[in-house]
């Protein structure tokens, strides 16, 4: 079909096939809709529910722990929609404007025109830049978990998990079920951070029991768990060797060859920004983040957000957002829609976003981690760029913009786009001009949101999402 | 919280242009404010290309394009970064006969303005600039042109002003401009209220206003040039790279990256903003890949554009207003005011303290456009991406 008759179809356009993008799919579905679903992944799932390249005899169980119902049901309702939808796997979404996107399939660039778009971007992880961090053999614990799920193998032999936010112990659980060896899981916040979950039994006891178990099963499988770590060093040469930090004031150092480490999760916005919504700063997520209202409305009508691309709530808060937004979806075209549905999964969200809050008292993002940034540690992984000469760059240039630091040091500039970067980047800037985090601003996005090859051809014809 | 401020000379717009001459002007002893309305260097004059180039302009930009060639390898000296400025050479390259005729033409015209530019032939272009692929059958070099870092340079400029004892206000809007006697009267953002002697109009392509409401019209719109840039390479190409016609232009910076321009961008919903099209981008990429062959397994990892405004003549707004005495034009470099800039700067230092300047820019004269003023909004395409003018927002 010709791109001409697209335009005429108007179809909605989803990004993101996890379980935002996918309960927002079949809830256009259901209403008799035909959305087109894109992913850069080979199938779909998302970070959390991502599946395994080849079939290696691992059950569901095995990959997904307690949450391999969710992620069967999730995978099987997706499934269930073929044929009513159209679902584009590796396929990347570079470029967004005004009801049209440049998407990169199959080795050529396709233009879709789309009427309605569902953004289900999903989180990376967020880091700080720490001594080491860039050493071959670290990962961030986002990027250990898809190599134990995708690929079935562990980041080392002998492994350090480092960190804050429920990642950290979910990640070192899974490795430790897997059979790795887990040496340490450092905690970036003091023990005591911890009775805040008892704040959120009442919200989801559930939740708070199963993470209490999974710690526990840490400990009894030998795990030695640290609380209140800072001043962190990763060790090596040619790749790691071992970690050392300090606690309570005394040195400790542990032999390692693998390190898992993460601050907790960041959203990827460079969509929602390229789509020209509005952004607002989230004090839970230390970040700014486009706006959206209860149903996942943005500034920006027609354009939709759900789940961790607008703000961290985790998977079932994901799945939650992915169908109230296509709901409002729905009625902002005049199409019916279940209100009460709408209203039941405002609900839902609202207590998992208290639920959040808690979380953050029990997993703190260390900010002033920043303080001990040394001059001589690697800030900007792309383009080779120290925390030392942003500092100069910043008192040089008398800088205290984001996008202005970006551009006299070249933080940010390089084949991830501050996607790394970014949030340390941020945290350096507002502690060396004495500001609050959000009055530096943020890293506006460009296209490509991800590199291109430059021989990259424009499909023929605008083609038609067939 | 309100402010008053008085100085001799106040520049509205922080771009190259405004804060070359506020550091110039400062050297000669005058208090200068600069203003802008966002922060200095973030618009043209920090998101260009960088080419640092003469070949190519109008005959009559060339003298004080000459003047400007002089400051840049004392940057270092004059605002404390080089600004990774390098004398790398530009290359104008030739497809076809037609255009190599035009470089020849050029060449013979301009013989008398110190560029010393070689005809390259074909073959003299496979022995020296090997890494060019097929399709050219010939170049025009200026040994003594180059490129440098927009970002650091602009920024530089505004940064080195400030040093220098500017009084450099950021994020803060010009709003209206007044002739109060023997002085301006400024409005700005903030409750600001400024007094001045003389005022620089360099408020790039947001100037025109400003000169309407002095009833001087101009025709200016606006471009947005788009450009890519390659994650960094090993070294591909020694020189600057132009092309005659619809083709790119094309750098490679210190650090690797493939900096390559050619396409034009579009305006967002709002006309300060802009941004390149997927098309336009992927043209220029393909382009740029099938030119040279170094760059065929290259990743592209970025797209950005900038606005700039742009005369009908493609030459710029340069010199005292016809109607105000102590206002001063520099506007309207259609895409290639970044070489210029420095010198354009020192000239407008020099028409504040001597009224004159021994650069000749009577050609950038904002008379020129008496008699087209009337037809502004009909053919000269100024209307049509012009910022609107808001009734109220500049009082004459
Ligand atoms: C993408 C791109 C590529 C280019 N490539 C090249 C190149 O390779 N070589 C070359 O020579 N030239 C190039 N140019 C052109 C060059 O960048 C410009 O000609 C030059 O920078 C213009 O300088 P300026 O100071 O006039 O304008 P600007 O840098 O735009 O400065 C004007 C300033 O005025 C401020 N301002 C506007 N209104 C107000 C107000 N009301 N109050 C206060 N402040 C205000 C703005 O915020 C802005 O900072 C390119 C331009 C672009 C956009």
């Amino acid at each position: 079909m010709n791109g001409q008759s697209t335009s005429e179809r108007q179809q909605p356009l989803i990004v993101g096939a996890g379980p935002a993008g996918i309960r927002a799919a079949q809830a256009l579905v259901k209403a008799g809709l035909r959305p087109l679903v894109v992913d850069e992944s080979p199938a779909c799932g998302g970070q959390i529910y991502r599946q395994r390249l080849v079939p290696d005899g691992r059950s569901s169980r095995d990959l997904y722990g307690s949450e391999a119902q969710k992620a069967e049901a999730l995978h099987r309702d997706f499934a269930a929609l073929d044929g009513r939808l159209d679902y584009w796997p590796q396929a990347l979404l570079w470029n967004l404007r005004d009801g049209r996107a440049d998407i990169m399939v199959e080795g050529t660039s396709r233009q879709v025109a789309y009427d309605g778009l569902v953004l289900a971007t999903g989180a990376t992880d967020r880091i700080l830049p720490i001594p080491g961090w860039t050493l071959p053999g670290v990962f961030t614990l986002g990027g250990a978990q898809i190599a134990l799920k995708s690929q079935g193998c562990a980041i080392g032999s002998r492994i350090v998990f480092l960190g804050s936010g429920p990642l950290l112990y979910l990640v070192a659980w899974q490795y430790m079920k897997a059979g790795a060896k887990v040496a340490a899981v450092l905690d970036t916040a003091p023990f005591s951070a911890k009775f805040n979950l008892l704040r959120g039994l009442p919200l989801f006891p559930s939740i708070v029991l199963r993470g209490m178990r999974m710690t526990a099963e840490l400990k009894l499988g030998g795990v030695a768990l640290h609380y209140g770590v800072g001043d962190v060093r990763i060790e090596g040469t040619e790749k790691v060797g071992a970690i050392a930090w300090r606690q309570d004031g005394l040195e400790h150092r542990l032999a390692c060859d693998g390190v898992g480490y993460g601050l907790a999760l960041r959203s990827e916005t460079q969509l929602a920004d390229l789509a020209g919504c509005s952004f607002a700063f989230n004090q839970r997520d230390r970040a700014l983040l486009p706006e959206r209202d209860a149903a996942g409305r943005t500034s920006v009508a027609g354009v939709y957000l759900a789940g961790d691309g607008a703000g961290i709530t985790g998977a079932d808060a994901a799945e939650r957002a992915g169908e109230r937004s296509a709901l409002a979806l729905l009625q902002d075209r005049g199409l019916p829609h279940d209100a009460s549905r709408a209203a039941t999964l405002e609900a839902d969200l609202a207590r998992i976003g208290r639920f959040r809050d808690v979380l953050e008292a029990a997993f703190p993002f260390p900010a002033h981690w920043v303080r001990d940034i040394a001059d001589t540690t690697t800030l900007c992984r792309c383009e080779e760029i120290k925390a030392g000469e942003v500092r100069a760059a910043i008192g040089q240039f008398g800088v205290h913009e984001l996008n202005r630091l970006k551009a006299v040091s070249r933080i940010g500039m390089g084949r991830c786009q501050g996607r790394i970067c970014g949030a340390g980047a941020a945290e350096l800037l507002a502690h060396e001009t004495n500001r609050n985090i959000e009055a530096v601003g943020r890293l506006r996005s460009q296209a490509p949101i991800k590199p291109v090859p430059l021989t990259l051809a424009l499909a023929a014809q605008p083609e038609a999402a067939e | 919280m309100s402010r008053r401020l008085e100085v001799d000379v106040a520049i509205i717009g922080g771009g190259l242009v405004g804060s070359s001459a506020a550091l110039a002007l400062r050297g000669m002893g005058f208090s200068v404010a600069l203003l802008d309305k966002g922060f200095c260097g973030a618009q043209a004059s920090g998101v260009n290309y960088g080419g640092v180039r003469r070949q190519g302009r109008p005959i009559e930009q060339l003298p004080l394009s000459q003047r400007a060639h002089a400051v840049w390898p004392r940057l270092k000296a004059l605002i404390g970064i080089d600004g990774e400025f390098l004398r790398s050479g530009h290359l104008k390259l030739a497809r076809n006969e037609a255009d190599m005729a035009a470089l020849e033409t050029y060449a013979a015209t301009i013989a008398e303005q110190g560029l010393d530019l070689e005809l390259i032939g074909h073959n003299g272009l496979r022995e020296r600039f090997g890494w060019i692929g097929d399709g050219v059958v010939g170049a025009s070099f200026c040994p003594g042109d180059g490129h440098a870092n927009p970002r650091l340079v602009s920024t530089g400029f505004a940064a080195a002003a400030r040093r220098a004892g500017v009084e450099v206000l950021e994020n803060t809007p010009v709003e209206g401009v007044t002739r109060d006697g023997d002085r301006f009267a400024l409005d700005a953002a903030g409750n600001l209220t400024l007094r001045s002697r003389f005022v620089i109009n360099s408020a790039g392509a947001w100037a025109g206003p400003f000169a309407e409401s002095f009833g001087e019209p101009v025709p200016l719109s606006r471009i947005y040039p788009s450009m890519v840039v390659t994650e960094p390479m090993a070294p591909v190409m020694s020189v600057n790279i132009g092309m005659t016609g619809r083709g790119i232009y094309a750098r490679q910076v210190e650090r690797g990256n493939v900096v390559v321009g050619g396409e034009r961008a579009l305006p967002l919903g709002d006309v300060d903003l802009s941004r390149p099209r997927g098309e336009g981008a992927l043209s220029i990429m393909n382009r740029a890949a099938a030119l040279f062959p170094g760059l065929r397994h290259a990743q592209a990892i970025r797209f950005w554009s900038g606005t700039e405004g742009a005369m009908p003549d493609e030459n710029p707004v340069i010199g005292p207003s016809r109607t105000t005495p102590g206002l001063l034009h520099a506007f309207g470099f259609t895409g290639a005011g970044f070489q210029i800039a420095p010198g354009v700067g020192e000239v407008l230092a020099e028409l504040v303290r001597d009224g004159e300047t021994e650069t000749p820019i009577e050609a950038f004269s904002i008379g020129r456009f008496k008699e087209i003023s009337a037809r502004t909004d009909a053919g000269s395409g100024a209307g049509q991406n012009q910022e609107p003018h808001q009734p109220g927002e500049i009082r004459p």
